[in-house]
């Protein structure tokens, strides 16, 4: 293992999070608020829930991408500045889940922009969402 | 003597953001333990530094950035006005001009979002500023200088004649250190709100500035309440240090209010307390 500058540990010490919910039926979203709570307190490993494109870092989005949201959130990622990751969190933000054939739904996220860690599940439980995040700081620290 | 003076201001210039930027990680981590929570680490507020430093700039406008640095500039002199024990007067005037900076920072992009915050950050000023004015004042009424040497030379703090002033300047601490119930402009803990103001358009690089002016800004406003006790100086630092502890209470328990409220309580109690403070000061001394 290579040794990290300083600017790349505060990378991995410091992912602010911009959560961007598509058409989720909000079972996601409420999953990842829980983490922001004392149980979970994600704050202790310096995650704080940015509501600004511009200070995130790390874009956790939830839900199946349609034709409406799909602007939105290619506006939402150029607005992130580099180096940014991307998130999917639950089944429909990664494949469309149970949305997939709707007429008004064109799938998972990777559809409209490049994802770098899929969480599956429905909804997703706090810890895997914390193990997602987790992971792509991982994919963070090499970039 | 020069070349001293000049080591000690390098030095106040380094040491004060690290004094600040981990004032503002005990901050956090107070704030998180009185919400039930476990915190981040101290050193948090470096790492996001940091971090920030290594992002990419993504320009909005440009002169925006002059106002950043402006506002980083200001506050240094100031910090540095302080520490040379230079004019009062001329401090808070320049801790004007810093939040203007700021302000115009916030008017200078078209985001509906950073005018709002320039606006409120606007509204700041016009409730704390004449405060300050009116401890210049006071202090000139009880020294007969606006020099802080002057301050340094008494035996008695001034607190003894000036704690009317004083309660006034710790509810300027709490609206100049963005906390409720006036974290108006910007705040550290609404991310997602439109309070996040003035801030909105920063991002990269120059989001770490703004934070590194704010640690600058933590120290030169504890070091203006230690002015009420200078002699020895320890006691004023620790009346200092409750002061921000005394915010981070107040903080966790109070909600919001609201930018009309801000100002008419600043202007009806902070201004009441003040001018009858300067009036008793001369009533007692006689006007020369």
């Amino acid at each position: 293992m290579r040794t990290m500058g300083l600017i790349q540990t505060s990378r991995v010490k410091s992912p602010w999070i911009l959560h961007f919910d598509n058409s989720s039926c909000n079972g996601c979203d409420i999953e990842i608020l829980a983490c922001l709570t004392p149980l979970y307190d994600v704050e202790r490993f310096g995650m704080v829930n940015m509501g600004n494109p511009k200070h995130a870092d790390i874009l956790l989005i939830t839900g199946p991408v349609n034709r409406r949201t799909a602007r939105v959130l290619k506006n939402l990622y150029g607005q992130v500045p580099d180096p940014k990751v991307v998130v999917c969190v639950g089944t429909c933000a990664s494949t469309g889940g149970v949305f997939h054939n709707c007429y008004n739904v064109l799938g998972g996220v990777d559809k409209v922009i490049p994802v770098d860690v899929y969480v599956p599940g429905c909804s997703v439980r706090p810890e895997a969402i914390i193990d997602g995040v987790v992971m792509a700081l991982q994919k963070l620290a090499k970039l | 003597m020069m070349i001293k003076q000049f080591l000690f201001v390098l030095v106040i210039l380094v040491g004060a953001p690290v004094v600040g930027g981990l004032l503002f990680g005990i901050d956090r981590r107070i704030t998180a333990r009185m919400q039930g929570r476990y915190g981040p680490p101290i050193i948090q507020p470096f790492y996001d530094f940091f971090k920030l430093l290594g992002k990419e700039h993504i320009a909005v406008s440009r002169l925006q950035f002059v106002w950043i640095y402006g506002y980083l500039v200001f506050m240094i002199a100031s910090l540095i006005f302080l520490v040379m024990k230079s004019d009062f007067l001329l401090l808070v005037f320049l801790l004007g001009f810093a939040g203007v900076c700021l302000v115009l920072g916030g008017f200078s992009t078209k985001s509906p979002y950073a005018h709002f915050g320039a606006n409120r950050e606007l509204m700041q000023i016009l409730a704390y500023e004449p405060v300050l004015l009116l401890l210049a004042i006071a202090i000139y009424a009880q020294n007969g200088s606006f020099l802080i040497s002057e301050i340094f030379k008494q035996d008695k703090p001034l607190l003894f004649t000036l704690w009317p002033l004083f309660l006034a300047v710790l509810y300027v601490l709490t609206i100049k250190m963005r906390k409720s119930p006036f974290d108006i402009s910007t705040c550290h803990h609404g991310h997602q709100e439109i309070v996040k103001g003035v801030t909105t358009e920063y991002s990269g690089p120059y989001l770490a500035l703004f934070h590194l002016a704010e640690w600058y800004e933590i120290i030169l406003l504890l070091g203006i309440i230690s002015l009420f006790w200078t002699n020895p100086l320890w006691v004023g630092i620790l009346i200092a240090l409750a002061a921000f502890l005394l915010e981070l209470f107040i903080d966790n328990i109070t909600a919001r209010m609201t930018v009309g409220w801000m100002v008419r309580l600043s202007w009806s109690v902070g201004l009441i307390l003040g001018i009858i403070n300067i009036a008793y000061i001369y009533y007692t001394k006689g006007v020369s």
